[in-house]
């Protein structure tokens, strides 16, 4: 049989055998909708409340802060249209202004864009130097006085690069007081730290955020379920209109199993994050030094700032979608930022804002590694890479 | 459903190309494509002459883009080998599409792309004919 090997965890993971566990009972014998006092909606509830608290946990929040969204771009959708709305509804008068980034999710990018094309919000995006850190005296820079959200990714999931969320979440502590004493708006801090929750310090009083987006398949919870931390005095307007649910902010009957799923992720998360970050980086630097070995191919994102898990590069004279065709007929997954996997005719737009000429951009690879990384793994990828390289620049014409 | 995946033939011949590589002094060539773009196609020919008819008795590609753009050039070199030159012309990029038993819209380009790189190659031929004739 053929090796199969996995490297694709920033896309998604497996459901854990332990999260699993945890969540089966609540399919077949505590099903109760947890709107309802008799035992069965009781059963829901408290399940629902302890994996609240231990999604709090993880992040240093209170449990109230804490809201179950289907997934992380829901969250995002919600902290984005959510506080621009409320703000408007409280009798904000200018035109709310956000400043976020290039190099955002989709969800980032389309929910600002859609505030803008209904002329809700004026957007300023900010471009990154060529790892893909955004600059603080950037963003001190677009500051104006009717801004109101500054919205920035923890960790970029086509590279892997940190930003420094602890920073700007001081910077913006200074000015909100300034701003405080000069009447001016709040500006509020959403982070997506989707690929972040695994690997990486989530304490949201630390980070200095008031909104905080994640998903619970990346770290072993089931696809649909992902949850929005809401700091205290943050006001957001529901985007689902309904029952009431999740504190008003997010209507429909509880998903209670995915929620339980969810929160025995984290829990696990908490438990295993720090032996397991270090194991995982082990196997990504020893996958990124040898990557290197094969002539122009190129690390793309930052060398030291990055998650344990994401080793993202670009093979030159290559298409992506050939070199993740050509591996996953070896039994590899990986993922790739060219305009052939993306569907569209472009190229990555992280890549092009990291400054990545288009014609490089074509030739992006992403390998992403999990709880079930083995060492063994990375040499067979290390084995058979480097052939399907020279096998696909041999088909290439020379310009 | 919306196409979004590679028939069985695509896979195939992106595993496999056909008539891969270059050929040495061709009597026709093209590269058309655009690196910015991600996908450059190369086409050489070799035309030879039978019953006064002119014809692809050779033809070789090389190709740097994703799997789409790497069937189309394989299956349209095999499609003309051996073709009369005004047959070859007639070959569409509908013809590549059907050759390859369907392709993902987004890739539909990829097929113009190879007709495209054929019909220059051909044109580049006559020209280089034109002259050499003009020369003599």
């Amino acid at each position: 049989m053929m090796k199969k090997v996995y490297l694709d965890y920033a896309a998604t993971s497996p459901v854990d055998p332990a999260v699993f566990q945890a969540m089966k009972p609540y399919f077949l014998k505590f099903f109760g909708n947890a709107s309802e006092p008799h035992s069965w909606g009781v059963e829901a509830k408290k399940a629902v409340e302890k994996a609240r608290s231990q999604v709090a946990e993880l992040l240093n929040a209170k449990a109230e802060e804490i809201i179950f969204t289907s997934c992380a771009t829901e969250a995002i959708n919600l902290a984005h249209k959510g506080l621009i709305e409320a703000l408007k509804l409280s009798g904000f008068k200018a035109r709310p202004h956000i400043i976020t980034t290039l190099i955002e999710h989709k969800a980032v990018l389309e929910a600002c864009h859609h505030l803008k094309q209904l002329k809700l919000a004026k957007i300023t995006y900010l471009s990154v130097d060529k790892y893909g850190l955004v600059d603080l005296k950037d963003i001190k820079k677009a500051i104006r006085p009717e801004t109101v959200l500054i919205s920035i990714m923890l960790v970029n999931n086509e590279v892997g690069t940190i930003e420094p969320l602890e920073k700007i979440g001081l910077m913006l502590k200074t000015v909100n007081a300034l701003r405080k004493k000069q009447k001016l708006q709040k500006i509020y801090f959403h982070t997506d730290a989707t690929q972040a929750i695994q690997y990486l310090d989530c304490n949201v009083d630390k980070l200095g955020v008031d909104l905080l987006s994640l998903t619970g398949h990346k770290f072993y919870a089931p696809k649909g379920i992902g949850a929005l931390f809401i700091r205290q005095n943050t006001l957001l307007t529901r985007q689902q209109d309904g029952g009431g649910q999740e504190n008003n902010l997010r209507s429909g009957t509880e998903n209670v199993p995915y929620i339980v799923a969810l929160g025995k992720a984290c829990q696990l998360v908490k438990e295993n994050k720090r032996k397991e970050g270090k194991r995982i980086a082990g196997l990504k630097n020893r996958l990124i030094t040898q990557v290197l070995k094969i002539p122009q191919v190129k690390l793309t994102g930052h060398p030291d700032k990055r998650v344990p898990h994401i080793a993202s590069f670009v093979v030159l004279g290559v298409e992506g979608e050939a070199m993740l065709l050509y591996l996953n007929d070896q039994g590899v997954a990986v993922s790739s930022g060219s305009a052939c996997t993306s569907g569209e005719l472009k190229p990555s737009h992280v890549l092009l804002a990291m400054g990545i000429k288009p014609e490089i951009a074509h030739g992006s690879l992403r390998f992403s590694l999990g709880k079930d990384t083995s060492k063994d793994d990375i040499d067979y990828l290390i084995k058979i890479f480097p052939p399907i390289v020279k096998k696909l620049r041999q088909m290439a014409p020379k310009l | 459903m919306i196409n979004s995946l590679y028939s069985k033939k695509v896979l195939a011949h992106f595993k496999n190309p056909k008539n891969m590589g270059k050929l040495k002094n061709p009597d026709g060539v093209s590269t058309v494509g655009n690196p910015v773009c991600g996908d450059v196609m190369r086409i050489y020919l070799k035309i030879g002459v039978k019953d006064k008819k002119e014809y692809i008795k050779d033809i070789k590609f090389q190709t740097l883009g994703c799997a789409a753009a790497i069937a189309t050039s394989s299956i349209i070199t095999q499609m003309v080998k051996g073709k009369l030159i005004v047959d070859a012309l007639k070959i569409k990029k509908k013809d590549v599409v059907q050759a390859l038993g369907g392709l993902p819209t987004v890739k539909l380009h990829c097929s113009l792309l190879a007709a495209e790189a054929l019909a220059k190659a051909i044109k580049d031929y006559k020209v280089k004919k034109g002259k050499n004739e003009q020369n003599n």
